[in-house]
């Protein structure tokens, strides 16, 4: 009977202390989001919630589409706003006369292409709505090449498995400023609503927007969606690029897959 | 646990079997997502600290936004609720201590992880997200095999009957007690049923709605919050519904006999008054 009795008591302490170690965790909750392990684990959770969506998301599935009517009146420029890199205010300077696209890599055939050769291609428009990571969103319309057009022309190595979009501008304050980059894989970059923009709501892009050229990728979260685009790279492995996390954002601690 | 740990005495007191393992196991994991998952989401909010509704954000028109303003070459923390302002210095829009005042929202030692950092917060948000559905899925199934909701959650007719009288009780803080207090009451059995069918449900398919991916795959769950923008604020009132009800939930665990209800959650075995003792005392 007492030795019942002891023995409840001693579940019950241990059952207590449980529940009040798991309690510091908030205390201590600055050391452990700087741990890498923790860090790690906790990381684990973006490989199923992208497996999840791609096995929902069955092929061609396109993101909402909206009437002229519900475009934003303002809408809020995310990242680089006016790119300082001397490079990219030459080009500016020449209204993008000089700018090319150079698509390179895991590619049969490399492209260059101007500004003119961009428009003179088939051209898609849709309005859609841009979230940013941060929670808001805005919606716009975007008038650009899809991305599968170009690709097809290119023509890409059976080994390429992902894009990377190398940008002109430069993000971050000293230590920690690099060249914006973004990537994308396959799935994405043949989706029919993937574009390479030239015109936001019926004019040119703007600088703010990404001018000349900015990348559209409507089922991920506005941090993918790389402005100031000069050259896209067909790779196998994005490891050697940047940090190795396949972009700006990625290097510094958000998901590859920004599909929530 | 044996049998003499039931009637183990010759008081009057005896033990209940009152939380399987399941539920108790499943509770505290709950505890500690609901936890991290609110942490984490206040952080998630600071990075854009004002709700709106409809499809896009309307900057101009929040529902609520709470930042830093400037009064009188000074700061205060401003929150906007439907175009009314509070000065919220302190807690809300700008907090810490006095003489090193931030711009924030939230304040650090409610958010995941303390400093800003929206990358961090939405690591610990999405890894507990998994951890409270996959929780959910086994406690909604455990529940619905051993027959827990009819049993336990589903008020009888004649508790609905006598609901007048007990949220009367409740009022005067007094608790069931004897074999009353063996099973729930009816305002405990709503609002368990309320969470665990309206509010978690709620909370988790607005939080979805939220993602680009999701909106490709199920566009029509837009249309059914009114937007994104919609389905975020949603998340964020059913986020404080949820931490109201903890609030009470907690205040009633005290004020009923925290040590009683502790061990029922931990040990599963619960105190009452034998029966024909219960009106003496």
């Amino acid at each position: 009977m007492a030795a019942d009795q002891m023995f409840d008591r001693r579940r019950i302490l241990t059952g207590v202390a449980a529940l009040f170690g798991a309690m510091p965790l908030a205390g201590c909750e600055d050391r452990l989001s700087t741990n890498p392990t923790v860090l790690n684990v906790l990381g684990l959770a973006e490989p199923v919630t992208h497996r999840l969506q791609r096995l929902i998301l069955s092929g061609d599935a396109l993101a909402p589409e909206f009437t002229e009517a519900d475009i934003s009146t303002t809408f809020k420029p995310n990242g680089t706003t006016e790119p300082d890199d001397q490079e990219y205010q030459d080009l500016l300077g020449s209204q993008f006369k000089n700018w090319r696209l150079q698509i390179t890599g895991l590619v049969e055939r490399p492209l260059t292409l101007s500004l003119e050769d961009l428009r003179e291609l088939p051209s898609r428009t849709q309005i859609t709505r841009h979230d940013c990571v941060e929670g808001w969103s805005c919606i716009g319309k975007w008038k650009g090449v899809p991305l599968a057009r170009l690709l097809e022309r290119a023509s890409l190595k059976p080994q390429a498995r992902y894009l990377v979009f190398h940008c002109a501008d430069t993000l971050g304050e000293s230590l920690d400023a690099a060249k914006y980059y973004e990537s994308i894989g396959l799935e994405d970059a043949f989706h029919p609503q993937t574009l390479l923009a030239y015109e936001m709501n019926d004019a040119p892009l703007t600088v703010a927007h990404g001018a000349p050229l900015r990348l559209r990728v409507e089922r991920q979260l506005g941090y993918k969606m790389a402005k100031y685009v000069m050259r896209i790279e067909a790779v196998e492995s994005f490891a050697a690029i940047g940090a190795g996390k396949g972009g700006y954002w990625e290097d510094r601690g958000y998901e590859w897959y920004a599909g929530i | 646990m044996t049998a003499s740990a039931v009637d183990h005495s010759a008081s009057t007191m005896s033990a209940v079997y009152r939380h399987s393992a399941l539920v108790r196991v499943t509770h505290w994991i709950n505890v500690l997502c609901l936890t991290m998952l609110l942490m984490s989401g206040l952080q998630i909010f600071n990075a854009h600290s004002a709700l709106y509704w409809g499809q896009a954000s309307e900057f101009a028109k929040p529902i609520l936004a709470i930042k830093a303003r400037e009064k009188n070459g000074g700061q205060f923390g401003a929150t906007e609720v439907l175009g009314h302002t509070f000065d919220t210095t302190g807690v809300l829009g700008l907090s810490g201590p006095p003489d090193n005042r931030q711009e924030r929202a939230f304040p650090a030692w409610i958010t995941l992880p303390g400093y800003q950092d929206l990358a961090t917060g939405r690591r610990w948000h999405f890894f507990f997200a998994w951890l409270l559905v996959i929780n959910g899925i086994v406690y909604l199934m455990s529940g619905f095999l051993r027959g827990h909701f009819w049993r336990d959650l589903l008020p009888s007719r004649d508790q609905l009957r006598h609901i007048g009288r007990s949220i009367a009780e409740h009022i005067r803080l007094r608790f069931p007690r004897g074999e009353e207090a063996k099973h729930y009451n009816v305002l405990q059995k709503l609002s368990y049923l309320i969470i665990v069918f309206v509010v978690l449900p709620l909370l988790i398919v607005a939080g979805l709605t939220m993602s680009p991916g999701i909106d490709a795959a199920f566009p029509w769950l837009t249309s059914v919050f009114g937007g994104r923008q919609s389905a975020r604020t949603i998340h964020f009132l059913a986020a404080f519904m949820l931490v109201a009800f903890a609030a009470v939930h907690v205040l009633m665990v005290l004020l009923s006999g925290l040590w009683n209800n502790m061990r029922s959650m931990i040990t599963g075995w619960y105190t009452i008054e034998r029966a024909g003792d219960t009106h003496g005392g």
